[in-house]
């Protein structure tokens, strides 16, 4: 058994469909997979609905980014071709079509095959997002825990 | 390294991997999925219908061990053999 390591730090639904295929390709291959979610790529890992009461105190500015960012996953926009979300409609019913799995049902079987998903916490600082708003079953760290996976990773991803 | 056709047809598969209609990755997800409940020394079988199967099947064979056996397509499937060896 070898181990991958990815940073997603973009937060594009065709960067995340990438990221995710391969992260669950190599789990599906009895590889450790650790994914490290910084800056835009946090986007990704935000739940449906709105954010529960945020403990920490956010300023306005952070506040203001919390607001602009992806509600979740299936709420990002694409790295080409988006059209204000309608590029992002249209690819959809083309992968619908043609049975290809959304970033959200990628993200759950990521989570079933047991992929450890790592949130930047001072990406989150940053970006005012709160623990709250991102899904369950993830592990939130810094940049040495990143680098401690890499080091036993032979792949290493920056998406 | 490939069986022929007839040899494939002849296999016995206890297990059956229907991955027709699904996208990359959905096959291998499939197959890792369901290669638990194989015998080791038995054949699993896997149906596809994306094309990228027929080289990311044996891909998956040499990465977890198995043996890869062959395929053949018919009636728009392929069907892919793998023997479970550990």
């Amino acid at each position: 058994m070898s181990k991958k390591t990815i940073i997603v730090f973009s937060g594009e639904y065709d960067r995340l469909m990438a990221a995710f295929i391969i992260a669950n390709g190599a789990a599906a291959m009895d590889d450790e997979v650790t994914m490290f979610f910084t800056f835009w790529g946090l986007s990704a890992l935000r739940k449906d609905g709105k954010p529960a009461a945020v403990g920490k105190k956010t300023s306005t500015l952070q506040k203001m980014f919390g607001g602009m960012l992806p509600k979740n996953a299936e709420k990002l926009p694409l790295s080409k071709f988006n059209f204000a979300g309608a590029g992002r409609g249209m690819m959809k019913k083309v992968m619908k079509d043609e049975n290809v799995m959304t970033v959200a049902e990628l993200i759950e079987t990521a989570q079933e095959q047991g992929i450890k998903m790592i949130a930047c916490t001072m990406s989150m600082d940053v970006l005012g997002i709160a623990k709250e708003e991102l899904i369950d079953g993830i592990e939130y760290a810094g940049v040495a825990t990143y680098l401690g996976e890499a080091d036993e990773s032979n792949v290493n991803l920056f998406i | 390294m490939s069986a022929s056709v007839e040899e494939l047809k002849a296999l016995e598969s206890p297990v059956v991997v229907d991955a027709r209609g699904v996208s990359c990755p959905g096959p291998i997800l499939a197959a890792k999925k369901q290669i638990g409940g194989v015998p080791v020394g038995n054949v699993m079988q896997v149906l596809a219908t994306d094309s990228g199967t027929l080289k990311d099947i044996p891909a998956w064979c040499k990465k977890m061990g198995h043996e890869y056996l062959g395929s053949f397509e018919e009636a728009g499937s392929i069907n892919l053999f793998l023997r479970k060896a550990k």
